[in-house]
């Protein structure tokens, strides 16, 4: 580090360095996500492939507000909450690119992904609906006695529009479960404006109405989100029941990558709201000082060098194979439905 | 001292909430009042915490099952009526059921589904959906006939690894009775010829099973003997017991309360006629429910769901008399 922070009080440099840490899993993040999708648009994944584009800041402060044995149920957008929290660039690449080393075999794909027996949930396509799959874990390690952990799960504006969402939120409350929910309100909803999402002022306005603790935070401000989300966690945490966060951001992509997005508003793109938080952490990281512009290309280096060499070691991995794979859904062997003449294909 | 199939449900979930400390109860007005048709009554205060009532949110009361199953719970779900399942569907189907597919983490939850018809219960009170829930993967499906089934399966279902939906019949709640609760039971997955006969088969399973068995003791006085085999788990079905039966009988009617478009007595048939079609000595038949909502009126609801007069009438049509 550079001579100007020599001397900082201890706060400063425990700011400093979770600013930094965060920056590089956010930067990490980022170069994952495009080159999954150079690999899109080169014709190497199967199926779609989803951007954590703009939500990087928002993303991370999730996962480095979770300590080891808590729960997170991410949702799209967020491979840097799931890189800070616990999950590794190679189960991510492995299962976008469908190994049958990674967690899912084949069997699941892109970012429908985790390790469930490890806290990290894997979410279903189906919008609010891991909001209360958190819910039970708490209320099972409420059961087992289990205390000072907490449950996260992050969600978009589109999907505060679900059932289930509002199902989950008011169960947490009732429950007075130490959950936390961060809203990414990123204007758009696949092609769906916010407007036509939602007709509250505020999606924060929500919170009120569940009896949960709401918080607003500026989504492309990294050190603004790394605050309010661990204000957040941390009251969840201490037992004050279950708290959200909204923050205001632009996703900086398409729905996926076959979407280009041209139905986004331009206005919205200059405006501040529209703002790149990794460019921005970046311009943060060089007006304090706490490194010098060739510090930011290294890093960049190396985990462009890092994310190459997973990719490379992954496109060497063996496909899930149809003739291996058992097509039994069950964990009761023995109950499983095998005749031959189901119709089922069965041997 | 007698037992209902009602008071056999409450005392398997008494039994394994004391047996084994990760199971809980959750539903909408399970605890104090002790649930809609009382199938949990005072477990609320022999197990203090651990029969939890729920917000009528039944996707979230599915979810958090799940949820409560991967840290290591065993819980489960009253669904006060099985029609509001259909609220709950997508935790079950998609949430529940392709968790150990996914990911390797088995999910042992039991779904109780108060099911079927009873008198002037309407539309929305009365569905039976086992067929639905065995059309997805990664379920297992219980339509217990008996009170010693509704007592040994509901225990089985909750030493499974995986998502149980149980139908439990709410006809049957009240007036079926045994003498006493069994202390050994017939596995899941296995099917049961529960009145032997020589000239038919009747497959049925939960209250379905009762209408055939009255025909059979009815009909056996014209000199015509009935089997009825009783199901007991719709998934997986046990064609193994089905098809000897057929072989023994060469006809085949199978009997379901549901609704006749897909489901449970087409699967039965399909299964006979591709791997028995020469056992049979005439075309396997099937009676179902009319295919509209179940009706609210008596007269009607009598109407529309199979009954001893028209399981008969479609037995002597089977037989040529």
């Amino acid at each position: 580090m550079v001579d100007a922070v020599a001397n900082e009080p201890e706060a400063e440099i425990q700011a400093r360095e979770q600013y930094l840490r965060a920056y590089r899993i956010m930067l990490l993040a980022r170069v994952l996500d495009d080159k999954m999708a150079n690999l899109y648009r080169g014709g190497m994944i199967h199926g779609g492939v989803f951007l954590g584009r703009g939500q990087e800041a928002l993303s991370v402060a999730v996962g480095l507000a979770l300590q080891p044995e808590d729960i997170f149920a991410p949702l799209i957008r967020d491979v840097a909450g799931r890189l800070a929290f616990k999950e590794t660039p190679l189960d991510a690449v492995r299962t976008y690119l469908g190994s049958a080393l990674g967690p899912m075999r084949g069997r699941d794909g892109n970012i429908h992904r985790g390790r469930p027996q490890e806290g990290l949930l894997p979410m279903i396509s189906h919008l609010g609906a891991m909001v209360s799959v958190v819910n039970g874990a708490l209320l099972a390690w409420r059961l087992q006695g289990k205390t000072g952990r907490i449950g996260a799960t992050c969600i978009g504006d589109g999907g505060t529009s679900t059932g289930a969402f509002h199902e989950g939120l008011n169960q947490a409350a009732v429950e007075r479960l130490p959950l936390l929910v961060v809203v990414a309100d990123n204007q758009y909803a696949y092609s769906t404006p916010s407007q036509r999402q939602y007709a509250c002022r505020s999606l924060l306005d929500r919170a009120a109405g569940y009896g949960v603790e709401g918080r607003a935070v500026d989504g492309t401000d990294l050190a603004a989100c790394l605050r309010v989300v661990k204000t957040a966690s941390d009251k969840a945490r201490r037992g004050d029941g279950p708290q959200m966060v909204v923050a205001s951001l632009l996703r900086l992509c398409g729905h996926g990558e076959h979407d280009d997005a041209s139905y986004v508003n331009p206005a919205l793109k200059k405006a501040p709201v529209g703002r790149d938080c990794l460019v921005v952490a970046e311009q943060e990281i060089l007006r304090r000082g706490w490194a010098q512009p060739g510090e930011l290309e290294a890093w960049r280096a190396a985990t462009q060098q890092e994310v190459d060499a997973v990719v490379a070691k992954v496109q060497r991995e063996p496909a899930p194979d149809p003739y291996r794979e058992d097509w039994t859904a069950l964990a009761t062997r023995h109950l499983a439905e095998q005749r031959p003449n189901n119709g089922g294909g069965h041997p | 001292m007698s037992v209902t199939y009602l008071e056999a449900i409450r005392a398997a979930q008494e039994k394994a909430l004391a047996d084994d400390p990760r199971v809980f109860i959750y539903g909408q007005d399970v605890g104090r009042f002790g649930g809609a048709f009382k199938a949990t009554k005072n477990l609320y205060h022999q197990f203090p915490g651990r029969v939890i009532d729920a917000p009528i949110s039944e996707d979230a009361i599915l979810g958090a099952a799940v949820g409560a199953a991967i840290e290591g719970m065993r819980p489960i779900v009253e669904i006060q009526f099985a029609d509001f399942s259909t609220v709950a569907f997508n935790q079950v189907v998609n949430q529940a059921a392709t968790l150990h597919w996914r990911t390797g983490v088995p999910c042992p939850i039991v779904v109780r589904l108060p099911s079927g018809g009873t008198l002037g219960s309407g539309p929305f009170h009365s569905q039976s959906m086992e067929a639905l829930y065995a059309h997805y993967p990664g379920l297992i499906v219980m339509t217990p006939a008996t009170v010693e089934d509704a007592f040994g399966l509901l225990l089985e279902a909750v030493a499974i690894d995986d998502p149980v939906i149980f139908c439990e019949h709410k006809f049957l709640y009240y007036h079926l009775k045994a003498e006493r609760l069994p202390d050994t039971a017939l596995p899941a997955g296995k099917a049961h010829v529960i009145r032997p006969g020589r000239d038919l088969t009747v497959v049925a399973y939960s209250a379905m099973v009762h209408e055939a068995l009255a025909v059979a003791e009815a009909m056996a006085g014209e000199g015509i003997q009935i089997e009825v085999v009783d199901l007991r788990t719709i998934k997986p079905l046990d064609t193994d017991t089905i098809m000897a039966s057929v072989a023994r009988t060469g006809r085949l009617l199978a009997v379901g309360e549901s609704w006749p478009w897909g489901g449970v007595t087409a699967e039965v048939v399909a299964r006979v006629a591709a791997e028995g079609f020469g056992l049979l000595d005439a075309p396997p038949q099937r009676l179902n429910a009319k295919d509209t909502p179940v009706p609210f009126h008596p007269a009607l609801w009598a109407a529309h769901r199979p009954t001893e007069q028209s399981i008969a009438a479609a037995v002597r049509n089977l037989l040529q008399l």
